[in-house]
């Protein structure tokens, strides 16, 4: 593993984003509220850039009929087929039940590609050092 | 040949209604006199052209009349050489394709006291579905009410192609007078004619009409499904009658693709549609349109269940020879369940009263 | 936010070394103005005026909102702007070149296709062929045109494929599924006639609005009924045109159809043939068993594909099919996209890809045999 400077922290301002090449990998990084977090740009379903997709909250219903919104863009959808992530954990919403069953790697061994299983995007933690964004792969 | 097991369940049979002159002393003073007025002759849906070599088979076919329009002939063709412990009556006279309310719910009153008194009374082995005007909701679970102190009712009877998909929520007094009465709900094959019969207008074939029937009962599917019936009647069965079921699993592929990506449309479809399939709904066994035994264990593969299929001969319609109503080939437990196990875990109400 | 540029996935290309086959591609218009080189002056000023509406109720968008602007890929908006899959250059660098695609057909929608005016559907469908070549395939040779008919005036429908029949750049002839009436219906049977004569292939793309809700039951209430119900549509359009007789008919013709998945092909084959066997009486002028027309006349691109959970099923489902049915396509630029690379998760022999990926598409598609 090594520790790499992808951006300087001002780069993306809180709700903005970049895509970052480390080691090869294309990387998108996020700020929310002032936190970064980084995502493989592969959605695990069929390899959508996940850099450019919505940035959502997220609905959820008891009942039909209820729309019941939270986590205001926290929520990251494929740019392809519209699968829904938590851009924060890189657990998808779009299979309720097997989610919540799933765990997901906090480490990110290097040369690993697509997660095993569609229902996780790989997350990249990224580490603020004084100004810089660093992610380490 | 499968052979059945003694006790099976047969969960579609069809008795007719002999002409509208044997339901004249079930209607109320005004709706028969309004038959003689004005001249109603019958109300026979083009789902079952009388004379089709589908409609009834022809060992089946009296020389007069209309076929299974007596309990003696129902004993001596549908239940004793199957020797059925159980059979279920489906009554299509097409009161649901009528346009007025109140006529509707006069002649579904009339259906179902005709079904107790000239079916039910006098063969025990037979079970009824209520036929409900579907036309106005509130009549329909007027006569939910009506008919369900009667234990040997144990099904709601819908056709798969009404005015609107029945997933939608006006239909829900219907799902939950279901649920509050312990009935299942039976989406039987036949369309009210309100809309044309196929999603892309009227056939000029009968034989279109007819296998468009599969296309009609996964729309549908995806309805109650997509509309949460599930969600809010967790404990609802339904059960697709006469639909076949070889379709099932490739549209549960395509119906859960679509979940996973449109799920913010539809946020309460919180399990996928297989799985709300596997614990919820119910398909009956004939048509069996599996062209061999390992085609059908393989569907069943795919569906990752054998609990989904109901023994039924769909008689008097003609789905198979003699009396192989289950098709061969088909292990011995799996002939079981079909036949026995899985109606009784579908219909509630066949457990009170069979042995 | 920043502006991030995707250019498709480098490593699928790489992947694959035979060249593609995408049976469905979606060129589109940057603006109205586009078409109007060949559209007459009296259709420009009417369709300011009056717009061009097919039989839903809304002047501009859909009768469902889709789930993303253009029902497209948010990553497929080209550099320069406009609309997805407006811009050869971009469709060439993000999908044609990256994913190593040496036979894309094109199936342009939005063309007039079941609008109420009749003439000007006439007027935009014949618009749109000329477009094709002008923008699209005489621009990049990988690529083929559909001829696009005003196919509720079959006879002038006719006239359109005659007139495009020697055009090598014409691989197959367009119609939507959700038509008036089940297409083979008697009014439809001058298309079917020109085609075969043509040698032209009937591509049966998803949507249209005829006018009928899109279940036989009455309007859903969602947009994900609207497009599961694309399945159900194209088997009762399929299901038609083979008790109709069209495929007895013309043995010669062949149909594609396009965009609704086609893991729903085994059960309509049985299910038409075991009532077929009972209801003969009706349709002596079907000499086949139905599933002889389908195995022989009838073939599917494969988006989008659909995914079990156990991805190993689909090989039945193909098996019961046969490698030869289907025609691989990506749907470029839409969301539901298929991806080359991920699209076929199952064990096939190389012969296998081959005919899925490439092979069959240029059995079906005139002039394409490499």
């Amino acid at each position: 593993m090594s520790r790499h400077v992808v951006a300087t922290a001002r780069e993306i301002p809180e709700g903005g984003r970049k895509l970052v090449m480390v080691r090869g990998r294309p990387i998108a990084i996020f700020n929310l509220k002032g936190q970064y977090y980084g995502l493989l740009n592969r959605c695990p379903h069929q390899g959508g850039p996940m850099c450019e997709g919505l940035i959502t909250g997220l609905r959820e219903a008891k009942q039909p009929g209820e729309y019941i919104y939270s986590r205001a863009g926290e929520i990251l959808r494929c740019p392809w087929h519209g699968w829904e992530f938590d851009i924060r954990t890189g657990q998808s919403y779009c299979d309720p039940e097997r989610v919540k069953t799933r765990t997901y790697p906090v480490e990110v061994a290097a040369g690993a590609t697509l997660v095993e299983g569609p229902y996780v995007a790989e997350t990249i933690p990224v580490s603020v050092e004084e100004d810089y964004l660093v992610v380490e792969m | 040949m499968s052979l059945l097991p003694k006790g099976a369940i047969d969960c579609d049979i069809h008795p007719s209604v002999p002409s509208i002159q044997a339901l004249m002393p079930y209607l109320e003073d005004h709706w028969r006199e309004q038959v003689i007025i004005r001249g109603i002759d019958e109300l026979n849906s083009i789902s079952y052209p009388l004379g089709s070599p589908l409609t009834c088979r022809a060992d089946w076919r009296p020389k007069e009349g209309r076929p299974a329009a007596s309990v003696e002939v129902v004993r001596s063709q549908a239940l004793d050489p199957f020797g059925t412990s159980v059979a279920i009556a489906n009554c299509l006279y097409g009161i649901q394709l009528l346009f007025s309310e109140d006529m509707a719910a006069a002649f579904a009153r009339a259906v179902n006291d005709w079904l107790v008194k000239e079916w039910l009374d006098k063969e025990p082995r037979l079970r009824g579905s209520i036929v409900v005007p579907t036309q106005n909701v509130e009549m329909a679970v007027d006569e939910i009410n009506r008919c369900a102190a009667d234990r040997r009712f144990v099904q709601i009877l819908l056709l798969v192609m009404g005015d609107t998909p029945l997933g939608r929520r006006h239909h829900w007094p219907i799902y939950a007078a279901a649920e509050k009465h312990g009935l299942a709900v039976g989406i039987h094959a036949g369309s009210a004619y309100h809309n044309p019969p196929t999603p892309v207008g009227w056939p000029s074939y009968y034989t279109e009409d007819y296998v468009g029937q599969a296309q009609a009962f996964q729309t549908q599917l995806t309805s109650m499904i997509c509309e949460g019936v599930f969600t809010k009647f967790p404990h609802l069965k339904v059960v697709l009658l006469e639909s076949g079921f070889t379709w099932l699993p490739a549209h549960l592929w395509r119906l859960t693709k679509y979940w996973r990506g449109l799920r913010m449309e539809i946020p309460w479809v919180d399990r996928a549609p297989a799985d709300i399939v596997r614990s919820n709904v119910r398909l009956s066994l004939q048509p069996a349109d599996a062209p061999d035994a390992a085609t059908l264990m393989k569907i069943m593969d795919h569906m990752q269940s054998d609990e989904l299929l109901l023994f039924s001969t769909d008689y008097p319609h003609a789905q198979f020879d003699g009396t192989a109503a289950i098709p061969a080939g088909l292990p011995e437990s799996l002939v079981r369940k079909i036949a026995i196990d899985n109606p009784r875990a579908t219909y509630a109400r066949l457990m009170e009263t069979v042995a | 936010m920043n502006e991030i540029r995707s250019q498709g996935s480098p490593d699928v290309a790489s992947a694959s070394k035979v060249g593609l086959g995408d049976g469905d591609i979606h060129p589109a218009r940057k603006g109205p103005k586009d078409f109007h080189p060949w559209l007459a002056k009296r259709w420009q000023d009417h369709v300011d005026q009056y717009g061009s509406p097919g039989r839903q109720g809304w002047q501009s968008g859909p009768a469902y909102p889709k789930s993303q602007p253009n029902a497209s890929r948010r990553d497929a908006v080209p550099p320069e702007g406009g609309r997805p899959g407006s811009s050869l250059a971009f469709m060439q660098t993000q999908h044609l070149d990256a994913n190593n695609i040496e036979l894309g057909i094109l199936n342009p929608l939005g063309s007039g296709q079941g609008v109420q005016n009749p003439e000007l559907s006439a007027a935009l469908c014949h618009a749109t062929n000329e477009w094709q070549l002008a923008e699209w395939t005489s621009k990049d040779n990988r690529l083929r045109a559909s001829v696009v008919v005003p196919y509720e005036d079959p006879v002038t429908s006719a006239a359109e494929i005659r007139r495009y029949a020697d055009n090598p750049a014409f691989v197959q002839v367009l119609l939507l599924s959700r038509t008036a009436e089940p297409m083979g219906s008697r009014k439809y049977w001058p298309i079917y006639e020109a085609a075969a004569e043509a040698g032209l292939p009937v591509g049966v793309h998803a949507f249209g609005y005829g006018g009928h809700p899109v279940t036989p039951a009455g309007w859903p209430s969602y947009y994900i009924e609207e497009m599961t119900g694309h399945s159900q549509c194209q088997q009762a359009g399929l299901t038609s045109l083979v008790v109709e007789g069209v495929f007895e008919r013309w043995p010669t013709l062949k149909t594609v159809m396009i965009e609704a998945g086609f893991a729903w092909a085994p059960s309509l084959a049985w299910r038409l043939d075991k009532h077929w066997k009972t209801l003969r009486s009706e349709t002596p002028h079907l000499k086949r068993l139905p599933s002889e027309y389908l195995r022989e006349q009838v073939w599917w691109t494969t988006q989008p594909m659909e995914e079990p959970d156990a991805k190993e099923n689909l090989l039945d489902t193909i098996e019961w099919m046969g490698w030869d049915r289907l025609i691989f396509a990506t749907d470029y630029p839409h969301w539901d996209f298929d991806d080359p690379a991920h699209a076929l998760p199952v064990k096939a022999t190389e012969k296998q890809r081959r005919a899925f990926f490439i092979g069959n598409a240029r059995q079906v598609y005139r002039g394409c045999a490499g």
